[in-house]
């Protein structure tokens, strides 16, 4: 039963998300959606850790075992893989580095400007 | 034979089987290529081509394991949850390395791909690539792109950034944990923050609290990607 309950909570704020994706204006996921209702109510302290700890461990603790059905689906664009192969590994490689870049840039620029404002 | 994948228990069993083996694989060599996903859907292609089975078959079992990948996304909340007061004690750094990192994400690989000439579908399968799988698939979902193009990428990226991040580490000269963790965390996750938490325990935890937010982050701009492309 209490599995039953974890399951019940997290498949529930799944329904709502989906019913609130319908409604809003813009595209906004109803999975992210729901992430972060879940972190409000976690927040807001109305749901405990304790209240979805095994269902959550056992969904995140498999996470990758869930896209494989997903990632299969790639023999259906084989082609256009093929087609684009160079170009989709420099995009991936270039802005790694670039995104690398830019937050410890702005880390090390927003500690500066801490220690400024501290000194001051 | 075609009985044999009639129903959809088929493609589940033969899914929780893939990737047991995978798992096993990666735990024997230790190796990051030898990701147990990547395995896991390496063999699963092989499966169905050697026994000339339709995809449609395999996805009648595929489809049921998609449908727990929403639950799976909502439970991310708990562990960013989990790591409320590291992100309570360095609240701004945190937050403009990560806002920081997602927008320089978003746009760099906006610019690549047009300087490649990619068409809209291809742009919206990559744009949300730096931020986890869950989050990254939902994303590119829902602007149209090819969910298993964007899983390829998420993976690829953080395969990348897993080898390279100490290396990248060196090149830019990072010594404070906590920017060294953030940026491995915003341009390669789940990954990415293996490695990081390799390098030390703020590194890790830096690295995963990074995953949530810029996913987040990366969110948010989601919603202008329609002005985007």
């Amino acid at each position: 039963m209490k599995l039953l309950t974890q399951i019940g909570i997290i498949f529930g704020i799944c329904w709502i998300s989906t019913c609130i994706e319908q409604v809003l204006p813009f595209t906004l996921p109803a999975s992210i959606i729901g992430m972060l209702l879940l972190l409000a109510l976690l927040l807001a302290r109305i749901i405990k850790t304790e209240h979805i700890r095994e269902k959550s461990d056992y969904l995140l603790g498999n996470l990758p075992f869930f896209f494989i059905p997903a990632s299969v689906s790639i023999i259906n664009y084989v082609d256009v893989l093929r087609e684009n192969l160079l170009a989709l590994v420099a995009v991936c490689a270039v802005s790694l580095i670039a995104t690398f870049a830019a937050t410890v840039g702005a880390v090390r620029l927003t500690c500066r400007l801490l220690e400024r404002g501290k000194r001051r | 034979m075609s009985a044999l994948w009639e129903s959809p228990f088929f493609g589940v069993t033969l899914t929780i089987l893939a990737y047991w083996a995978g798992c096993k694989i990666q735990k024997r060599t230790g190796l990051v290529i030898c990701n147990g996903l990547v395995l896991a859907v390496v063999m699963i292609i092989a499966v169905l081509a050697v026994f000339d089975i339709p995809y449609a078959a395999y996805n009648a079992g595929g489809s049921l394991i998609n449908l727990f990948l929403g639950p799976a996304t909502v439970c991310l909340a708990v562990t960013i949850y989990a790591q409320i007061d590291l992100l309570k004690k360095n609240l701004l750094p945190i937050l403009a390395g990560c806002a920081a990192g997602a927008v320089t994400s978003v746009l760099s690989i906006w610019g690549l791909c047009r300087l490649f000439g990619l068409d809209r579908t291809l742009t919206v399968s990559l744009l949300p690539k730096s931020v986890t799988t869950p989050i990254a698939t939902a994303i590119a979902e829902g602007q149209g792109g090819i969910v298993s193009i964007t899983v390829a990428a998420v993976i690829f990226t953080g395969i990348l950034g897993n080898l390279c991040a100490p290396a990248l580490a060196r090149l830019f000269r990072v010594k404070d944990p906590v920017a060294a963790g953030l940026a491995i965390g915003a341009c390669s996750h789940a990954m990415g923050t293996a490695r990081a938490l390799e390098l030390g325990e703020t590194e890790g935890a830096m690295s995963g609290l990074a995953i949530g937010l810029c996913g987040i982050a990366t969110t948010i701009l989601a919603l202008f990607f329609g002005v985007l492309v």
